[in-house]
């Protein structure tokens, strides 16, 4: 296979990651360590390599139109960014130790988590009643719907800041945006609204990727030809799947693509056991 | 310079405008290098056989330190060009924490200060301790 026809293939399968990404609400970066490994037979730390940088060009696109409608809670996103930046460090720091083939399956492990994740119930409810530690860290806010602004108090932060910590790790070890764990501790265990959840948590991935993203570069773990058709793809099929979402409901999607995401998850798990990585 | 520089400028929702244009900006000025990198790249050896990215081997230092890549980039070398692309999109997100901080500042919000300085902290000792631990 040439380069040529390597960086073409590529290209579009990162373009329909990014596409899938965005759909489910997975982020592009958690269907390309797969795309990588399991088609392409590259070494899974080049694959997590490129799967932080598609995370951050994914996290900064999306998060760039949010934050213009007001919708993420910027305060918060800052103050759990502490967590998750400590532990993305922390993360990348143990990858360096730990066996590739450990780290596929618990990359499986996560995927499964993650799909199921995508058809939870989501939390609509805003708090009136917060804890006093939200009210000191001034967390509470608001957020705009076509019914007006709705005010949301949240509580529980001790326990959201720890689950955002373990985020934090995972997506250092794994290269991923730990999404489906972020919007656990805020949706979850503080209680905010989803949409704020979701927004929030997609603000925090870049910030949260790319303090593991500068340690992998330098160690060499982004390769320029796998990082060129990974970013651009993900970036443009992110995009599509941005316009598409206004247009079409993505329920049944979402349920065809969780049961493709289990198969690929029992790919990883069984094929790490075999020490194929 | 004086109207930058006033509180009422600088209100909450424009401190988020600014948010959203840094990063939008930051990923299209990436994208761009990185398209015109991998344009060359494929230019100039677009024909030779794929690299066996099978055994893990590591980029060399010309590609993984800041001034490796610089140098490389200007030079007009296709990964050299890429690696930068990649690098001004690692540094957006990093960029968005130095603009929250200058929000947070104008506002007078000490808390929010010290949650940002922290984060920027964490940044930057991962930055310089990223190849020594």
């Amino acid at each position: 296979m040439t380069i040529l026809t390597f960086s073409i293939i590529l290209l579009v399968g990162a373009y329909l990651a990014g596409l899938v990404g965005s759909l489910t609400g997975l982020g592009g970066g958690v269907v390309v360590i797969p795309l990588l490994t399991l088609v392409f037979q590259v070494d899974i730390r080049y694959a997590i390599g490129a799967a932080l940088l598609a995370s951050i060009a994914n996290s900064s696109g999306a998060a760039s139109a949010y934050v213009k409608e007001g919708i993420t809670n910027i305060r918060l996103g800052m103050f759990l960014e502490i967590a998750t930046t400590v532990g993305a460090v922390i993360g990348a720091v143990v990858a360096v130790y730990t066996p590739t083939n450990t780290i596929a399956i618990l990359f499986g492990v996560i995927l499964l988590f993650s799909a199921a994740m995508t058809l939870r119930k989501k939390n609509q409810e805003a708090l009136t009643e917060g804890s006093k530690l939200a009210d000191r860290l001034k967390l509470n806010n608001s957020y705009p719907t076509k019914d007006g602004e709705v005010s949301y108090k949240l509580k529980n932060v001790g326990a959201g800041f720890s689950i955002m910590t373990v985020a934090g790790v995972l997506s250092g070890l794994l290269g991923i945006g730990s999404g489906a764990l972020k919007v656990l501790a805020m949706d979850t265990t503080m209680h905010i609204p989803f949409k704020v959840s979701t927004t929030t948590s997609n603000f925090m991935i870049g910030v949260t990727a790319a303090a593991s993203a500068v340690v992998y570069l330098q160690r060499g773990y982004m390769d320029p030809g796998i990082a060129f058709p990974v970013v651009l793809g993900v970036l443009g099929g992110a995009f599509t799947g941005s316009k598409l979402l206004t247009r079409i409901d993505p329920k049944v999607l979402r349920y065809i693509f969780c049961i493709a995401i289990t198969f690929v998850a029992a790919e990883m798990i069984y094929n790490g056991i075999n020490h194929q990585f | 310079m004086k109207k930058i520089l006033s509180k009422g400028f600088w209100a909450d929702q424009d401190i988020e405008q600014l948010i959203g244009q840094l990063l939008r900006y930051g990923v299209v000025t990436a994208s761009t290098i990185v398209l015109l990198g991998g344009i060359i790249y494929l230019i100039q050896l677009g024909q030779a056989p794929r690299p066996s990215y099978h055994q893990f081997v590591g980029e060399t230092a010309g590609y993984t330190t800041f001034s490796g890549i610089i140098t490389n980039a200007f030079q007009f070398n296709a990964k050299g060009i890429i690696q930068l692309g990649v690098m001004v999109l690692i540094a957006t997100p990093i960029l968005r924490i130095v603009f929250s901080l200058i929000g947070f500042t104008l506002e007078k919000d000490k808390l929010y200060i010290v949650i940002t300085l922290i984060v920027l902290s964490v940044m930057l000792f991962s930055t310089i301790g990223g190849l020594k631990i």
